[in-house]
């Protein structure tokens, strides 16, 4: 058994967000840098050099990519040998994004009551956590701060078994043309197929943290994943939604078992921005 | 061929009879920021006549949630926002005297067409470049809403703040022509 102290977890989530919202991980810069390399629309091109001139401004001034610092979404993999000491769970979690929306000038979006009142918690709590236990003693956490306007063109369809590959891959180039500038493309697609309802939700989401250049381990879904990207590129969306080569860099298929009646399909959309950062405590 | 424009506010209506889609647009002077809810309460606000925080004759609004200000500096990174969830409103304040508005992504036909019968223009700036375009922003000052934290009206003075006419006065769309030319260039 391993004890660690819940004050450890508030200091990991903190970092986390800060880290996540001032520097762009370095495969998803250079698959733009690689977008930017074969883009033939002068237009897109200009965008492209935009965004990646904004990283360096970001990381040399310490200040977030995008004003829009997100949801403060959060996947942990807890080892079941693991004891958390020293205070409320959630508590120290919810600490740790207040301490780094707050030290880290990120922007606070989240309001306390969806519908009614609207009024702004002012610290960016709550957070969207998604908790696994798993065999060991570590820790794993991954913060995912996830912007508004790219989440707001993600859909969850229950789809038939008849649909097949042809109408995921109908469904996901529908929703990326549908969406056209708004997400702020390149967008980077995540899929979850299978479970049900909220699985497949959270599959989708959790697709979007994979590594550039990885596909799914099944040579079945890493084709569809290569076929829905090519379709996708197709469209002429390009950066910004003003036509180019390059609508999404990547599509990312996560896939599970589901009940026979079901075929469960979330699309969830990530921006250019594809903040993510992992620690193991 | 698209052009290069230095503009300074507020805006003439022969300053954008000039502004076609495509053409980018170095924007000087002041801009307000407002979103979806400052939006609300400004639309409010003229359905029962009253005075607005802002003159909105010639004015620019940025669709902007910024991010805090670092110490010294005079607001955080500041990209802008998707701008179809301000669609119910643009229409009445173009009426009210409003002439551009920014934000990315692209608008509905009642904008477009408001657009046309105000003489305004909708500019997109890049979504995702706030860093960048944060420092082309000189001064901020809270004028209206402060309980609406990132939400509140905000007095923007702004030098060569890139962006690039999304719609124009004459009905056009860059959304709509930018892909279905790119796509030509494909055939």
């Amino acid at each position: 058994m391993r004890e660690i102290n819940v004050s450890e977890l508030s200091d990991a989530v903190c970092k986390l967000f800060i880290d996540a919202n001032y520097y762009i991980p370095e495969d998803v810069a250079g698959s733009l840098k690689k977008a930017l390399e074969r883009e033939t629309s002068e237009t897109a091109k200009e965008i492209l050099k935009i965004i990646l001139k904004n990283h360096d401004i970001s990381a040399s001034e310490k200040m977030p990519l995008c004003q829009d610092t997100g949801v403060a979404v959060l996947f942990m993999e807890i080892g079941q040998d693991v004891h958390f000491s020293g205070g409320d769970f959630e508590k120290a979690i919810a600490e740790g994004v207040r301490k780094g929306y707050s030290e880290g000038y990120l922007r606070k979006s989240m309001v306390g009551d969806p519908v009614m009142e609207r009024k702004n918690t002012g610290d960016n709590n709550p957070p969207v956590l998604h908790i696994k236990i798993v065999p060991g003693e570590n820790v794993k956490m991954t913060a995912a701060p996830k912007g508004g306007g790219s989440e707001n063109m993600s859909e969850v369809r229950m789809m038939k078994a008849a649909d097949g590959t042809k109408g995921i891959i109908d469904f996901a180039v529908d929703r990326v043309k549908r969406s056209g500038g708004n997400p702020c493309p390149p967008v980077i697609v995540g899929i979850g197929i299978g479970g049900d309802f909220e699985q497949s939700a959270i599959l989708a989401k959790k697709a979007l943290l994979r590594r550039f250049g990885e596909r799914n381990a099944d040579q079945k879904y890493a084709e569809l994943e290569i076929e829905i990207l090519k379709k996708i590129n197709e469209l002429g969306i390009g950066a910004m939604g003003f036509g180019g080569e390059t609508t999404a860099l990547e599509v990312f298929i996560e896939h599970v078992p589901c009940h026979i009646a079901s075929m469960p399909v979330a699309i969830n959309i990530n921006c250019h921005a594809a903040r993510h950062k992992e620690i193991i405590l | 061929m698209s052009k290069i424009h230095k503009i300074k506010t507020p805006l003439t209506d022969d300053i954008i009879k000039e502004l076609r889609i495509g053409d980018t647009v170095y924007l000087s002077g002041i801009i307000y920021t407002a979103r979806d809810a400052a939006h609300k309460k400004l639309v409010e606000l003229l359905e029962k006549g009253e005075k607005l925080p802002f003159d909105l004759k010639g004015a620019v609004i940025y669709y902007v949630g910024p991010s805090p200000a670092k110490p010294g500096m005079p607001i955080g990174s500041a990209g802008p926002t998707t701008s179809y969830r301000m669609d119910p409103y643009t229409p009445i304040l173009l009426r009210n005297g409003l002439k551009a508005c920014i934000g990315k992504g692209n608008r509905g036909q009642d904008v477009v067409n408001s657009l046309i019968e105000n003489k305004g223009v909708y500019l997109a700036a890049i979504g995702g470049a706030a860093a960048l375009i944060a420092k082309t922003i000189k001064n901020a000052e809270v004028i209206a809403y402060e309980e609406l934290k990132a939400e509140a009206i905000r007095k923007l003075t702004v030098e060569d703040f890139p962006c690039t006419v999304a719609n124009d006065m004459y009905g056009d769309d860059l959304y709509k022509k930018g892909v279905e030319e790119f796509l030509k260039t494909k055939k």
